[in-house]
């Protein structure tokens, strides 16, 4: 039996189009109360997923499971939740107080009691003063939140959210992040937000699912995907990263010792069961290593060049056997004078538990 | 200013424009003075007079007038609101109705109509009443008009319907409507300019048809279109002119109708 404390159970669920399979078998559980995002490249299958969700989708094989209630052959009207569309599918002929008590009148509320609960709605996301207007006399932002209203005015067991902030200018975009989160906050509604920016799952979600190619890559929290990625995929996406090529040298108790295709030798945190002589994977971050004036280390190499970013600069290092690192060093009066110019020797220094082994 | 591609600058292309409203309008306009003539020559300006639109409705053949006009309008009533009806059903099952096997088949029945000669159609129509046994009247002019506004009634539904994207009707079911509801609450809705736009054409061809509605209307039953033709042939007199003017300004009214919808529908 699904756990009936989570809000979705989804339990081996497949999605196939004719011979193509877009889903693979997923099995996650969404839990109560949490701002979840599926994350993944575009046609890693997250939005089917949430589709799958809603009810616009069938599921080829598998079941899903809502607050412990099996939902995946019900309609959608039938299904206690409400989805913001990517586009925001506003209805055109109806004003914004109505695309609001939509769903309200739908679900047999009186048009007063609708009324009163859109305006609740409309004054939750500041936009009371438009209620009369019809969706194309507001901006792009402005549609957003109604999107969001009239979504959120039945009050869904689960509100599913399909790249919502994809339309909107980068400003916008951030501050509709935090409007988001604290709505979630002050609404106890469980979020299901579809992204494929990693920024946007790292800042607003409690845990984040990674997708790719159908799969489950990985489940976690924010930190626990940057910091400990399972493999090269989920380190690559999210965020930013050096991926090396390595031979497992030692397993001694919980510290693995590899050795880079250039002699150099790195200590990690043993993970799987990868004995000594497999091939694996290091993934080193950017901001994860510093740099100083050439002092006979064997972690040396030669700056190319130094990419200014604002917040910080990118600093890339040719090491020898080939091998190219990036280093980000703030942007701060103690970070800029570790700089050098291109073609001067450089030492890398790789903090300590920054290296983190990847057996895919 | 005018840029290098503009077709302004081609040498002519004034002249040839002012040639070609002159022959589509110029007759147009021409009917429209002389119907105010106030001679009994359809040639000879004799002054300005109102008495051709009063012979028109109470001149002695101002009776056959009327019934020809009742049956044109109420022909034209009808068959639009049928036509559309069906273009509309026909419309959303093959605009939604997924990838179906006849879809691209189903559609081309439906336009075909467009590009058959309307004679074709007109002694077709006729056979099919004779052979089935169907008396020609009233009734026969009002199925053969059915039948051939739903292409007219269709290309503009499915132009409209092909703009709206699926994720409305999804949205509204995602917000509890059933299937029905999430038809009428709001695919209809915003299809409605093309309905509009669809039932007046379809109004407008039913008004003006000669060819089919003279072969299937039997004796007796005149239609505007016929009625003119029958006068026409013992004469062309101004009450012609007035009743044809009368026509085109409703023409033009719908024309306008059609367009203010669109106008509207596109500001909001």
């Amino acid at each position: 039996m699904p756990d009936t404390r989570n809000a979705i159970d989804v339990r081996n669920a497949v999605k196939r189009y004719g011979s193509f399979t877009a889903l693979q078998s997923i099995t996650l559980s969404i839990r109560d109360n949490e701002f979840f995002t599926l994350l993944g490249p575009s046609g890693c299958g997250k939005t089917t997923l949430l589709r799958m969700i809603a009810g616009f989708e069938d599921v080829t094989e598998g079941e899903i499971f809502l607050f412990g209630e099996e939902i995946e052959n019900l309609p959608p009207h039938q299904r206690p939740v409400n989805t913001v569309f990517q586009n925001y599918a506003l209805f055109p002929h109806m004003t914004i107080e109505e695309n609001v008590m939509f769903g309200l009148e739908m679900r047999g509320s009186s048009r007063d009691a609708a009324r009163k609960k859109a305006c609740e709605m409309l004054e939750l996301v500041q936009l009371t003063p438009f209620s009369a207007r019809k969706p194309s006399q507001l901006s792009g932002g402005q549609q957003q939140r109604v999107a969001l209203a009239r979504a959120l005015a039945p009050q869904p067991k689960v509100l599913l959210l399909d790249e919502p902030l994809s339309a909107l200018d980068l400003k916008l975009r951030q501050a509709m992040r935090s409007e988001l989160k604290s709505i979630q906050r002050e609404t106890g509604i469980t979020f299901t937000f579809v992204t494929h920016d990693q920024e946007e799952a790292l800042t607003m979600s409690d845990r984040i699912a990674v997708m790719s190619a159908g799969r489950l890559q990985q489940l976690g929290e924010a930190r626990d995907i940057y910091e400990r990625p399972v493999n090269r995929f989920v380190a690559d996406f999210i965020g930013e990263t050096n991926l090396l090529d390595a031979r497992l040298e030692a397993v001694d108790a919980s510290v693995a010792t590899c050795r880079l295709g250039n002699g150099l030798t790195l200590e990690c945190d043993a993970i799987g069961n990868a004995r000594p002589g497999a091939d694996v994977h290091i993934s080193i971050r950017p901001e994860r290593m510093t740099l100083a004036a050439a002092n006979g280390d064997p972690w040396r190499g030669t700056v190319k060049e130094n990419i200014f970013v604002g917040t910080d600069v990118q600093t890339v290092v040719q090491l020898q056997g080939g091998i190219a690192l990036t280093v980000r060093t703030q942007n701060s009066a103690a970070g800029v004078a570790t700089i050098l110019d291109p073609g001067t020797e450089v030492a890398i220094t790789v903090e300590a538990g920054a290296a983190r082994m990847l057996e895919d | 200013m005018s840029s290098r591609g503009d077709v302004r600058t081609y040498s002519g292309s004034r002249a040839i424009t002012m040639l070609c409203l002159f022959v589509l309008y110029a007759p147009l306009i021409i009917v429209t003075i002389y119907s105010f003539n106030a001679s009994r020559s359809i040639t000879v300006w004799e002054g300005l007079s109102l008495q051709w639109y009063a012979d028109v409705f109470w001149g002695p053949e101002s009776g056959k007038f009327k019934q020809a006009a009742i049956n044109s309008f109420t022909i034209a009533l009808i068959a639009a609101t049928m036509s559309t009806a069906i273009a509309t059903s026909a419309a959303t099952a093959i605009v939604r109705g997924g990838r179906f096997r006849l879809r691209m088949a189903s559609l081309g029945l439906i336009s075909l109509p467009l590009m058959v000669p309307e004679i074709v159609t007109a002694v077709a129509t006729l056979i099919f009443f004779n052979s089935i046994g169907f008396t020609r009247g009233y009734l026969t002019i009002l199925a053969a008009h059915i039948a051939f506004c739903i292409p007219f009634a269709y290309l503009p539904i499915q132009a409209r319907m092909q703009g709206i994207e699926d994720t409305f009707e999804q949205a509204a079911q995602d917000l509890y409507a059933t299937k029905a509801q999430a038809f009428r609450r709001v695919l209809l809705p915003m299809m409605m300019p093309g309905i509009i736009a669809g039932f007046l054409l379809a109004f407008i061809v039913s008004l003006d048809d000669f060819i089919i509605t003279n072969f299937v209307k039997g004796a007796g039953v005149e239609t505007l279109p016929t009625a003119i033709f029958g006068s026409v042939k013992q004469g062309i007199k101004p009450n012609i002119m007035a009743i044809s003017t009368m026509l085109l300004v409703v023409s033009i009214a719908m024309v306008t109708i059609s367009y203010i919808v669109g106008k509207k529908d596109n500001s909001t």
